[in-house]
């Protein structure tokens, strides 16, 4: 999803025997659903999988911004500018609420910046692919935000504390997102020609990305078995994909748009759709940083790092000295 | 009634160019906590432009829109002034830009609480609360990068000697203004000028920079109309791009 | 030279008469900075009526291995719940 692929210890999930006092006292907890908490006693797996795990996450949010931010100057009236303003700056808080989630494991949100702009951790593949046209703003809002809330409702419920609270609050925030993007769909499906087919367009390009969204099939994934018995995972790749799938379909009905997909098809005995793979070549190579879209987003997000230390010491710098004249002058 | 429809474009205008501005900032601030901030500015501000454009259109009485006259009017009839239309440059550019315009909307939007036009009263009720927001936190800022490192101090000095002619546009006053202020509909804009003095060399002083020469020589060029900068154009250019490219079309 | 900002705990008060509480934490260099912070950060959607400000690194907080002495000798002490005292029926609520 949001984090994509997130490896764990690789070991494997421990049998009761196998694990220390500690561990089985732990895997008791998150078994009872007691949320484990900052300063509690943790597997060292456990956390380095929560912090690549949530540091993608955040990740995602800020890379997340710059597609979106790309149509802010060209919103077509004021009101979609203010709120596609409001939603991309949302995006930006529901990184921050995830950074503070994995500095409670004591890395800092430098370091895990550091760590985004030269390559070593990862962001969704899906913020690689560029906005073209005003429908786009539409279809990312509708799908890729659509995506993002299917696996970010069952992580409110996941074992770390401070991670599921910021998933409460960035749920809460995220509920108008799809929505304003498909009120934008709704608007040009029943609009002018060059509309519709903008709208069309969007759909197309945007459809398979959403499905790589879930990640590949992780039936057999050995960091995945282990993240579900932490309870960082709550859900299946498949299982979400699936589950995006059937409830999008009936949505681009609506719209009276086309899922670009020959194979789709309702299967009545798994009472969901049948549907075609997304391309999974393409996804590792986007993932990997191919294509023009990456190096856009990295270069920008370095830049406005580079740009903005000084900003960021110079503000330090006078907030020191004045904590030194008030020393001073006590 | 022109003079009312004259002024209510220049308090829509510079909110709105200056909003436009603000807004290309959106995930590119030196820091996440910054870029919720100046997103909130620019909501505020383009939230202002709605209240004083969508009234400028009644009372011009031509059925024109909030929307019609942001979009599709061309940059010989906007009438921001200059300062607003600048480039963002660097943050420090940005940010003295800011607090510039923001005590000048400040104090403007408090003596416009008293204007004889209720409906103006009412907007500048609501907006001089997000404005006295907007100078704490701008001014806050300049302060601390005019007081912080040396490259922080230069940066800052070199953005006032840059932008600060420019905000004495805001002061200039024409028959427009003085017609509107005697109808007691906005303030007279000189006559807001050495509470803005008062406020700005504070901010200045605190923030260990010097006031360079306050010369503006463009003789209201943006809120008259009379001439833009360059800039403007290509602003609108990207604004308007959706509107002009599809005319007539809904979004 | 390079230094992060300080990390702020920030509590805000929702609505008169609560208390204040716990929304998340933000980096700011200063005290005054990180009311601002938090005014936009943790306010967006109309959400307080007042805020603190708290470094984190200021926080005193009980470890975890003293839950044991610290928390479990009053789980004994039923006779603090109104729920320990039998009242017949027939009084009515008390």
């Amino acid at each position: 999803m949001y984090a994509q692929m997130v490896k764990s210890t690789g070991q494997g999930v421990k049998s009761r025997d196998e694990m220390s006092a500690e561990e089985r006292d732990f895997q008791d907890k998150v078994d009872a659903d007691i949320r484990i908490e900052p300063r509690d006693w943790m597997p060292e797996g456990y956390k380095k999988t929560l912090i690549r795990q949530i540091g993608q996450h955040a990740h995602s949010e800020i890379v997340g911004q710059l597609p979106e931010g790309n149509w802010i100057t060209r919103a077509p009236t004021l009101e979609r500018k203010m709120i596609l303003l409001a939603k991309v700056q949302d995006e930006a808080g529901h990184g921050l609420y995830l950074y503070c989630a994995a500095e409670t494991l004591g890395v800092t949100r430098d370091e895990m910046t550091e760590m985004l702009l030269s390559g070593k951790m990862k962001y969704s593949s899906i913020f690689n692919y560029p906005t073209l046209t005003w429908a786009d703003i539409g279809a990312v809002g509708w799908l890729v935000d659509g995506a993002a809330i299917m696996n970010q409702v069952p992580l409110q419920r996941t074992s770390y504390g401070p991670y599921a609270r910021a998933m409460v609050r960035i749920c809460k925030e995220e509920s108008f997102h799809q929505r304003q993007g498909y009120d934008i769909m709704m608007r040009m499906a029943r609009g002018s020609e060059a509309q519709k087919r903008m709208a069309q367009d969007a759909l197309n390009r945007f459809w398979y990305p959403s499905l790589m969204m879930f990640g590949p099939s992780d039936a057999n994934s050995v960091h995945s078995e282990q993240s579900m018995a932490w309870k960082i995972k709550i859900n299946t790749n498949d299982e979400l994909r699936q589950k995006f799938v059937d409830q999008t379909v009936p949505q681009a009905e609506y719209l009276g748009l086309s899922v670009p997909d020959e194979n789709l098809k309702w299967n009545e005995e798994k009472g969901g759709y049948d549907f075609s793979e997304p391309d999974w070549d393409e996804f590792f190579d986007v993932l990997r940083g191919a294509g023009p879209g990456n190096t856009q987003r990295l270069t920008d997000r370095q830049k406005a790092w580079e740009d903005g230390a000084w900003v960021r010491e110079g503000l330090m710098a006078h907030a020191e000295k004045k904590a030194a004249r008030k020393v001073a002058a006590e | 009634m022109e003079a009312k429809f004259e002024a209510l474009l220049r308090l829509g205008d510079n909110a709105l160019i200056l909003g436009h501005r603000v807004s290309e900032w959106c995930g590119h601030a030196p820091v996440l906590e910054e870029d919720i901030a100046l997103a909130n500015t620019a909501l505020d501000l383009l939230g202002q432009t709605n209240l004083w454009l969508e009234y400028a259109g009644e009372v011009e009485g031509k059925g024109r829109s909030a929307d019609d006259l942001a979009f599709l009017r061309d940059a010989w009839d906007f009438r921001n002034v200059l300062l607003v239309e600048l480039p963002n440059g660097d943050f420090g550019q940005t940010i003295l830009r800011q607090f510039l315009f923001d005590a000048f909307n400040l104090l403007n939007l408090r003596a416009l609480t008293g204007s004889s036009d209720p409906r103006i009263a009412e907007i500048a009720e609501k907006a001089a609360k997000e404005a006295a927001y907007h100078v704490d936190r701008s001014s806050g800022t300049v302060i601390g990068l005019g007081d912080g490192t040396d490259e922080s101090h230069r940066r800052m000095q070199d953005a006032l000697n840059l932008l600060y002619p420019y905000a004495m546009e805001l002061f200039i006053t024409d028959e427009v203004d003085a017609e509107m202020a005697k109808a007691g509909v906005i303030p007279s804009p000189d006559t807001l000028k050495a509470e803005y003095d008062a406020l700005v060399n504070g901010v200045i002083a605190e923030a260990t920079l010097e006031k360079p020469e306050a010369h503006f020589g463009h003789r209201g060029a943006g809120k008259t109309g009379k001439m833009h900068t360059e800039h403007l154009g290509h602003l609108l250019t990207q604004m308007q791009w959706l509107q002009r490219a599809y005319p007539g079309n809904a979004w | 030279m390079k230094k992060e900002w300080p990390l702020w705990e920030i509590f805000i008060r929702g609505q008169h008469g609560l208390s204040h509480r716990h929304v998340g934490s933000l980096h700011a260099p200063d005290a005054e900075t990180a009311i601002l912070n938090a005014r936009d950060v943790y306010t967006r959607r109309n959400e307080g009526v007042s805020i603190w400000v708290v470094k984190a690194a200021d926080i005193t907080a009980t470890a975890p291995g003293d839950k044991g002495p610290i928390f479990e000798p009053s789980e004994t002490k039923v006779y603090r719940h109104p729920t320990f005292y039998d009242i017949p029926d027939e009084i009515g609520h008390m």
